[in-house]
C-alpha cells in the first residue's frame, strides 16, 4: 500500500451528544483509505467518543454555546486526533484508578482508561486561558488492540 | 438503541439492540431496567447479543443496573455477549463483578 497522503480535517461542534455521531462518521470515512484494520479502527472510534464525551460533558458542561474543536491529522507515521474544549481544565493524574477494588462498581471514571488502552499514546495540554486539549495518537502498523482479559495489567499511568 | 421486553420462566428478559452509548442508549437502558424493577421484576436478564457498541457511559449504566437490582435483593444477568462488548468489560475487570452467561438457556437456568 502506498504511503498515506498527508491530510488534516478540522471540525468545530456544539456541545451536544448527537454531534459525537458526526465526528465518528468523519473518522470512519478517513480511516477507510488508511492502513488501519477494521478492528483497530473500531477501538479508535471508541477512544474518540470518550474524548468527545469528556469535552462535551466535563469540559463544556453541556453548554451548547461552547464549542469542541476536533482535528484529525494523518501523516506517514499515523493518525493524530486532537479534541479541545472550552472548559476550565482538570488534573488527569487525579482521576481515580477504575481498576481499584473500591472503584469497580463506580458508574463513571473509565473514559480516560479506555482512551489510553485503545490508542498508542494520549497526552493533554491546558491552555493559559482555559480549555483542555487531548491528543490521541495511533501509529500505522502498531500492534493490534487487545481487548482480551487483562486482570490487573493495565493502569492509569 | 431499541429494547424489547419479554418474560420467560419468571425472568424479565430485555433484548437490547444497537449502541449503549452516551445520550441515547445509556438512558434507554436505565429507563428499561428501572421500569422493570418498578413493575416488580426481581430476575432481570439482559440479552446483549445485538449490542453493536458500548462506551464508558454504557458500561456505567450496566454497573448501575447491576447495583440497582442487587441492592433490592434481585438478580441481574447478562448473556450472549459479543466479543467486543465482553472485551470492554474485561479490561476494566467488570467480568469479575457482573454475572455473564453464555446464552439465554444458561442465564435462565442460573436463576433457579
Amino acid at each position: 500500500m502506498p504511503e498515506p497522503a498527508h491530510q488534516t480535517i478540522r471540525l468545530s461542534i456544539g456541545s451536544r451528544y448527537e454531534n459525537i455521531e458526526l465526528v465518528q462518521a468523519v473518522l470512519d470515512e478517513t480511516l477507510e483509505s488508511l492502513p488501519i484494520d477494521e478492528e483497530t479502527g473500531y477501538w479508535m472510534g471508541i477512544a474518540l467518543r470518550e474524548a468527545l464525551t469528556n469535552a462535551i460533558k466535563h469540559g463544556n458542561g453541556l453548554d451548547p454555546e461552547k464549542k469542541v474543536d476536533v482535528c484529525l491529522a494523518v501523516d506517514e507515521i499515523g493518525v493524530d486526533i486532537t479534541v479541545e474544549d472550552q472548559g476550565s481544565g482538570f488534573d488527569p493524574d487525579a482521576v481515580a484508578d477504575p481498576l481499584a477494588p473500591d472503584n469497580l462498581l463506580r458508574t463513571e471514571g473509565r473514559g480516560i482508561f479506555y482512551m489510553r488502552r485503545f490508542m498508542d499514546k494520549i497526552d493533554y495540554d491546558f491552555g493559559a486561558d482555559g480549555g483542555t486539549k487531548v491528543r490521541l495518537h495511533k501509529k500505522f502498523g502498531a500492534p493490534g488492540i487487545s481487548a482480551e482479559a487483562d486482570q490487573g495489567g493495565a493502569n492509569e499511568d | 438503541m431499541k429494547i424489547e421486553k419479554r418474560q420467560r420462566d419468571g425472568a424479565t428478559i430485555l433484548d437490547l439492540q444497537g449502541r449503549i452509548t452516551i445520550g441515547e442508549g445509556d438512558v434507554a437502558l436505565r429507563e428499561a431496567v428501572l421500569a422493570a424493577v418498578g413493575e416488580g421484576a426481581t430476575s432481570i436478564l439482559l440479552n446483549m447479543g445485538r449490542v453493536r457498541s458500548i462506551d464508558s457511559s454504557g458500561v456505567g449504566e450496566l454497573v448501575a443496573a447491576y447495583t440497582t437490582v442487587t441492592n433490592r435483593g434481585g438478580k441481574l444477568r447478562l448473556f450472549s455477549m459479543p466479543s467486543r462488548i465482553l472485551g470492554v468489560l474485561q479490561i476494566t475487570q467488570l467480568v469479575t463483578v457482573l454475572d455473564i452467561l453464555e446464552d439465554e438457556d444458561e442465564a435462565v437456568a442460573s436463576l433457579a
